[in-house]
């Protein structure tokens, strides 16, 4: 199959990017972004620059991979990421349009690859458990209910990719801080310090400049991992009852 | 040099425990005066970062990823193992002990593994109260599975996803000490280069991916948990950016790499499907418990597959070979990983692969579906069910247990395994081997640690399924914390290290000159051409089964690719800029060099043992033939840049456990 390559382009985050056209001879049997590696293959053989973006696994776990496949984050087919995607779902002769994920809290660093630090931020900021190595008691100490410990995995299956944040309009983080939010604060071993770790989280969110949360929903609708929006529900409600509810305080940085 | 294993005194099971309690130690005070360098935040190298942070030490931890947890670690599926015995079938330290001991063919230290199998106990109350969502029993306890053909259920899991959890967990401990100030993270840095000062480990080179600039750091000692090398393959399991040049640099400054060449062949993976193929997905382990491995036994039925006039589901039963069944009658389909992907490379050489380029096997479930779906029946109340009925509930019990990994394959070949059979085929997985070390995990350079897949030490020459992911947190959480302090406890009068240093000005003088005479080729071949092409004489040559002849033409056709790498490399951009071409062109140079030690390696073991498998070395039947007498040792490799690599021995010594040849007939 033939296709056109509309491709964002943009040395470094202090200069101008635009889109640059190419085309490419792909197999259906691909994944997406073995076509761009053939791409940069015949690149590299005119010595010239290939396109940079960012993959590791290539099997949807890592959450390297970003860019927003015409128009749509991830591409067109719902809970696959990028690096699963295959050819076959396009058609001999399509132009596909590339573009890196667009937020202010991910700056460009090149082509399509951004900076996304301000995901390792919000989690430092209270995204764990409060236990040092060796502390633990037995693991089977505290039992924990089949589907309450079922529902914290579903949350905790954020590849932390950002996605939601790219697809939103208001460019809000709202879906990855509440997935983990809710995977912890589900577990009884995680509940103890959570009032605190939903203030000191959201702040942190705010702090990075990412937009406020509308209830749009295409996070969910966008999300590789199926991260479900009424985690931010269950956030909102948590932070809105810390806030009033209890001692606990986290001022703003 | 005589290589010492430096394992303490005692009996078997009061080692460590002993050990641990009459070790140096490093008190409060003194730790925050001293600085370590953790390179690699996987699950080996994240855990122990965020524990020696959590003691008091200054650590400064590097990934070349833009995030710790990206690592590698994320994909693992499967589970982990840990002699916890909660499903009272018999498990206990001893039995996992064992089992470790005999699936490595017995290659590896006994010390060490016996002192894996008694934390692993603690990794998993560990990573319950980090949060980690383990899969539980309707009574709210963990749940197990088994895994690796082991006759206990002693896998812990987190769906298909449990290293993606255990990373995450990893990750949030050391998040946690980011936040304090214990620990200093370097995300998107590579280490180049390793800096020795009067013969200790004290610094590192490292290159800011997002400048280019290079940086250097000094520290009291250095820890590696940067992973395993099976991308030396170029197709593999492996993640993209997995790669050597952490061990292999240490290598190049002195540090002995051991049994390089034993390198793990996962059965079941998704064939090749083109040239353009960057990378091979694994389909896990556990689908063997249901899944039936066949291949045609007439050749007209294999080409008529191949040629598409016919699909499996033609094939009647009596024209079908269930090759594992047939060859080891007593653990089939379920025989360990080396048994499993040698004889699927069997069945492909005499010509009977299933697909165009007959490189894959059938792995089956349709006997699996009517055998659930007539219990499911049968269960339900359902009398005299219509075969319909019986597939739909028997397909409904399949998705229940491998809906995910069923979804993954048919995105990525189109085609649906609840309906036709997989097609699979074995594929580099894991490397056994790595940097030696001894039972404090220091190499043989003094304050120089390896931890996780980039030591050698636990494995032998085959890995145990959900194994790797125990080893990497048990070096990280409960073992490099003590034993550190073995070094440490003498370094504390020793001063902060001046990282203007000349050791250190030397090492990224040659660093620098390494990145700009990539740069000045200006060849006419890409880095990725050059990776390709390794990987075709690695897999050809030091593969699934190995000869004299075929290593010594190995060895040589690496040799001539390096020289022709450093004439005709295309690499652009430049060294100042964020640029992954150059990235790719320092590890793929390294590749070339270990690539050219494992077959040196493979040659000098004269004997078929776990993922090693030497075709002058055979049973009449064609099974490995172990030769104990001569090899039960580690071979440790001295690089000679430019001359042959020297080799030094550590004798295995086994005293509680008796050499036994493994059979699965
Ligand atoms: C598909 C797949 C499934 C698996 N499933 C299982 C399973 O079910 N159970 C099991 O037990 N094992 C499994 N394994 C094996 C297991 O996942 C790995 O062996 C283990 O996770 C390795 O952990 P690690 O910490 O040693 O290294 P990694 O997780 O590979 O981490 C390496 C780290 O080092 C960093 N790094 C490397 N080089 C440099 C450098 N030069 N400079 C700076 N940083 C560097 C990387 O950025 C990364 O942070 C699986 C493996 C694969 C491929
Ligand atoms: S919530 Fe979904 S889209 Fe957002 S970071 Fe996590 S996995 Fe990606
Ligand atoms: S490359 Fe890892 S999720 Fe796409």
């Amino acid at each position: 199959m033939k296709l056109t390559l509309k491709i964002w382009k943009q040395k470094n985050n202090s200069t101008a990017g635009k889109f640059e056209t190419y085309s490419v001879e792909a197999d259906e049997h691909m994944s997406f972004l073995e076509m761009l590696d053939v791409l940069n293959e015949s690149l590299l053989e005119q010595k010239k620059e290939p396109v940079v973006f960012e993959h590791d696994c290539r099997e949807g776990i890592c959450g390297s991979c970003s860019m927003v496949i015409n128009g749509q984050p991830h591409g067109p087919n719902k809970g696959t990421t990028a690096c699963q995607l295959h050819m076959r779902y396009f058609k001999d002769g399509q132009t596909i349009t590339i573009e890196p994920w667009r937020a202010k809290a991910f700056p460009i660093v090149k082509d399509l690859v951004v900076d996304r630090s301000a995901f390792d931020r919000i989690i430092q900021a209270g995204g764990y458990i409060s236990v040092n190595t060796g502390q633990a008691q037995d693991g089977n100490a505290i039992p924990i209910e089949k589907g309450l410990a079922s529902e914290a995995m579903d949350a905790a299956t954020c590849i932390g990719c950002g996605a939601c944040v790219a697809a939103c309009p208001n460019a809000s983080a709202m879906l990855f801080t509440s997935a983990k939010v809710s995977h912890l604060g589900l577990m009884p071993q995680g509940e103890v310090e959570h009032t605190k770790r939903v203030q000191s989280m959201v702040t942190q969110m705010d702090t990075e400049g990412f937009g406020n949360c509308s209830n749009v929903g295409v996070c969910e609708a966008e999300c590789p991992k199926g991260i479900s929006i009424e985690n931010i529900a269950r956030m909102n409600r948590q932070y809105i009852g810390s806030v009033f509810g209890s001692q606990t305080k986290v001022e703003k940085a | 040099m005589p290589l010492k294993a430096n394992s303490p005194e005692g009996t078997l099971d009061d080692k460590w425990t002993k050990y641990r309690s009459t070790m140096n130690l490093v008190a409060p005070n003194n730790k925050r005066r001293i600085d370590i360098i953790v390179v690699g935040t996987g699950l080996a190298g994240a855990a122990a970062a965020a524990t020696l942070g959590e003691l008091g030490y200054n650590v400064k931890a590097f990934t070349f990823h833009d995030s710790p947890r990206r690592a590698h670690s994320i994909a693992a599926q499967g589970g982990i193992n840990a002699a916890k015995n909660y499903q009272n079938d018999g498990d206990s330290v001893f039995r996992l002990f064992y089992d470790t001991i005999k699936g490595g063919d017995y290659r590896s230290r006994e010390s060490n593994v016996h002192r894996l199998a008694e934390v692993s106990r603690n990794i998993i109350d560990q990573c319950v109260a980090q949060g980690v969502p383990f899969a539980r029993e309707y009574g709210g306890l963990l749940a197990n599975r088994s895994f690796g053909g082991v006759q206990v259920s002693r896998t812990f899991y987190a769906k298909g996803q449990t290293g993606q959890q255990l990373l995450l967990g990893a990750y949030q401990a050391l998040s946690r000490q980011i936040s304090l100030g214990n620990v200093e993270m370097y995300n998107r840095h590579e280490m180049l280069d390793l800096v020795i000062e009067d013969g200790k480990a004290r610094g590192i080179i490292a290159r800011n991916l997002l400048t280019g600039k290079l940086e250097r750091f000094g520290a009291h000692c250095v820890v590696l948990g940067t992973g395993g090398y099976g991308n030396v393959f170029y197709l593999s399991t492996n993640a993209m950016g997995s790669n050597v040049s952490a061990a292999w640099r240490a290598t190049k400054r002195g540090a002995l790499m051991a049994n390089p060449c034993y390198t793990q062949i996962h059965p079941t993976c998704i064939p090749v499907s083109g040239e353009y193929q960057s990378k091979l997905t694994l389909m896990s382990e556990s689908l063997r418990n249901d899944g039936r491995v066949w291949v045609p036994a007439h050749k007209e039925d294999v080409m008529a597959i191949r040629e598409k006039r016919m699909s499996a589901k033609d094939i009647p039963e009596d024209r079908r070979d269930y090759y594992l069944e047939r060859r080891y009658p007593a653990f089939g389909n379920l025989v360990p990983r080396d048994v499993a992907s040698r004889a699927a490379k069997v069945a492909c050489d005499e010509g009977f692969g299933v697909n165009k380029t007959g490189l894959a096997v059938f792995l089956d479930f349709a006997s699996a579906i009517q055998r659930y779906g007539k219990t499911e029946a049968h269960s339900n109340g359902i009398h005299n069910p219509d075969p319909k009925k019986i597939e739909e509930l028997g397909k409904k019990v399949i998705e229940a247990k491998y809906g995910n990994l069923f979804e993954m394959y048919e995105k990525i070949t189109g085609e649906n395994p609840y309906d036709v059979p997989m097609k699979i085929f074995p594929a580099v997985h894991y490397t056994m081997g790595g940097l030696w070390v001894d039972y404090n995990l220091e190499t043989n350079i003094p304050g120089l640690f390896a931890l996780g897949e980039c030591n050698f030490s636990d494995h032998g020459a085959n890995r145990l399924g959900a194994s790797a992911l125990m080893q990497g947190l048990a070096d990280g959480y409960f073992v490099i914390p003590y034993t550190i302090g073995q070094f440490l406890s003498k370094e504390i009068r020793t001063p902060k290290i001046n990282s203007d240093a000349p050791a250190f000005m030397e090492a990224e003088k040659d660093v620098d000159g390494r990145l700009k005479k990539l740069l000045s080729i200006n060849g006419s071949q890409s880095v990725e051409s050059f990776h390709r092409r390794l990987g075709l004489i690695m897999w050809e040559y030091c593969g699934m089964s190995r000869n004299a002849e075929g290593l010594q033409k190995g060895r040589k056709l690496i040799q001539e690719l390096r020289a022709e790498f450093w004439k005709d490399v295309f690499v652009p951009g430049s060294d100042d800029e964020f640029n992954p071409e150059l990235e790719k062109a320092t590890r793929v140079a390294d590749f070339l060099e270990l690539g050219e030690l494992m077959m040196v390696d493979a040659l000098d073991r004269n004997e078929s043992c776990g993922g090693h498998f030497r075709e002058e070395y055979q049973s009449e039947e064609g099974e490995a033939l172990r030769r104990d007498d001569e090899y039960a040792y580690v071979a440790a490799w001295e690089w000679v840049d430019g001359g042959d690599p020297v080799l030094h021995r550590e004798d295995l010594e086994f005293e509680n456990v008796e050499l036994k040849t493994r059979s699965y007939k």
